[in-house]
């Protein structure tokens, strides 16, 4: 059976400081040179990252009341519409939400300059943020607009909640058609001009627990820079799909929900991004530790972006009206190689999730759990994993 | 020998002027156009790369300046902002020059401000837009 390790003990090793924590990077040497079960003796846990677009991205507010006190039913943050249909005062900004006023895609293609994932930033950063708020006033909520500046220190609560964040495996996008689409995958040129992915392959959190051995409810993260919690599956969480022998998923499957204090976490990995043509989002840094529990999990972390494949997809036709099917498989070691092959011609890959992003926070969090800062936390439950049985559904459509 | 990437820009009223034919015929220059944006009754752009005798080349841009031509150097032009770039690779296929490169394996993003010939794609290609452009204050 070989070794077995538990949470505990991998926790008194981290408090007295003699843990040994390799990033997911740096296992796959060590693991080639002394083989799984002489690794897994050695390694306590492993660390991962991924730092990339993730549009389901948001943060819960609660700004306080001011005098009279207001029942906020249409709220803006610099502008940029946040969602409210909560209590008084709890509003809910989400990362791809623009101003009323942005032109949109009416001239082709939009440029989506500043949105929910710029505001977060903004807040994070401690800019001072300008707040339009109106209702239709009540006895107990008398106050119908308010306009006035806060900054994050200055509100009770900031709790980013992500409902679906850490996609497990992206398809890489390309574009069959004659003319540039523009695309949450970025720029794509025609005729198979590039291939854009997104995913930091052999860092990514949920490649490295590709059955979710590890990872469940209330696992302790790196979010945004600060400390959050898997708090449930994200939504879409799709684990029934092809794998390879190694459990990892040959298309997009497995996500998060995290959840975190925003005011603990910082600018420098939660940035508002601008994709052409297509809107605002928020980048994420989201780091996940692998604690070591037997040679299985040792196994799993071992995983290389050779061994990872994903579908080629058609984002000109075949994603957007939801044909299936896809070009080809691809590995993400020929993806980070800058080109690959499809149909006998060479086609330049850009990576959209950034990789030395990925592996600064798989280092800060090594970092973080070496010092004794970040304990590993048991999850409370399990997320649902191949053979729950779930799949994704589309939407009906009917009168 | 020098040679230098150079931004012209001129007024509509010289736009009709064969200011290249001048550089090449009177100073004995090198030029190879790497961008020209030329309209009628519009400010033109130039983008070129020049090169030749050191001597003639300052002759030649003092000419330039004496005919109403504003000239600045492209690397003070396209800004890499590192500070902003969060190393993704959205700009990687896209600039045309291979100005903006992923360095493997780091996979880091490198501006390498030599091979850039201004032409403004990475501008909004850039999700985190760290790419700036001055193309607008003089010298």
């Amino acid at each position: 059976m070989g070794l077995e390790r538990t949470y505990e003990e991998i926790n008194e090793k981290i408090k007295s400081g003699k843990a040994v924590v390799l990033t997911a990077e740096e296992v796959l040497d060590l693991v080639e040179e002394k083989g799984i079960p002489a690794a897994a003796a050695e390694v306590d846990v492993v660390t991962t990252g991924t730092f990339g677009p993730m549009c389901s991205s948001g943060v819960f507010l609660n700004l306080g009341h001011p005098r009279p006190r207001i029942k906020i039913t249409e709220a803006y943050l610099n502008g940029v519409r946040a969602g409210t249909g909560l209590a008084a005062v709890d509003i809910y900004l989400g990362a791809t939400s623009l101003p009323p006023t942005d032109p949109g895609n009416r001239s082709y293609p939009g440029e989506f300059a500043y949105g929910g994932g710029h505001v977060i930033e903004d807040l994070v950063a401690g800019k001072e943020i300008r707040l339009e708020a109106h209702s239709y006033g009540t006895d107990c909520y008398p106050l119908k607009k308010i306009e006035t500046k806060f900054r994050l220190a200055e509100i009770n609560e900031a709790t980013m909640f992500n409902p679906r964040n850490s996609y497990q495996n992206y398809n890489a996008a390309v574009n069959i058609s004659e003319k540039t689409i523009y695309t949450y995958m970025g720029i794509l040129k025609p005729d198979l001009g590039n291939a854009n992915y997104s995913t930091s392959g052999q860092l990514s959190p949920l490649f490295n627990d590709p059955l979710l051995k590890t990872i469940g409810i209330g696992t302790r993260i790196f979010l945004g820079g600060g400390i959050g919690y898997v708090a449930w599956n994200g939504t879409q969480h799709n684990p029934e799909v092809e794998r390879n022998p190694g459990g990892v998923p040959n298309y997009p499957a497995g996500t998060l929900a995290v959840i975190g204090d925003l005011k603990g976490m910082s600018p420098r990995w939660l940035r508002g991004l601008s994709f052409l043509g297509y809107g605002a989002t928020l980048q994420v840094g989201l780091g996940i530790p692998i604690p070591i529990l037997n040679e299985e999990i040792m196994a799993y972390t071992a995983v290389r972006d050779r061994d990872i494949l994903t579908p080629v997809t058609d984002y000109s036709r075949s994603y957007p009206h939801r044909e299936g099917g896809n070009l080809g498989m691809v590995s993400y070691a020929e993806l980070n190689s800058g080109s690959i092959t499809l149909n006998g011609r060479r086609v330049p890959t850009a990576p959209l999730s950034s990789i030395p992003g990925a592996r600064e926070i798989a280092l800060t969090l090594k970092d973080w759990i070496m010092s004794g800062r970040f304990l590993l936390s048991r999850p409370a439950a399990p997320l649902p994993s191949a053979g729950a049985n779930i799949t994704v559904k589309p939407l009906p459509q009917r009168k | 020998m020098i040679k230098h990437k150079l931004v012209l820009r001129f007024p509509a009223s010289l736009v009709e002027q064969p200011l290249i034919y001048r550089l090449v015929k009177d100073y004995d220059l090198m030029v190879n156009i790497l961008r020209a944006d030329i309209n009628p009754r519009k400010e033109g752009r130039l983008v070129m790369e020049v090169s030749g005798r050191e001597e003639k080349y300052q002759q030649a841009l003092q000419w330039l300046r004496d005919q109403g031509l504003r000239i600045t150097n492209l690397q003070q032009q396209v800004i890499w902002r590192s500070d902003r770039c969060t190393q993704c690779g959205a700009c990687s296929v896209i600039c045309p020059t291979g100005a903006l490169a992923i360095s493997r394996p780091s996979m880091a993003i490198r501006f390498y401000e030599d091979k850039c010939v201004a032409c403004e794609h990475c501008i909004k290609a850039c999700p985190a837009r760290a790419m700036e452009i001055y193309l607008n204050n003089g010298e």
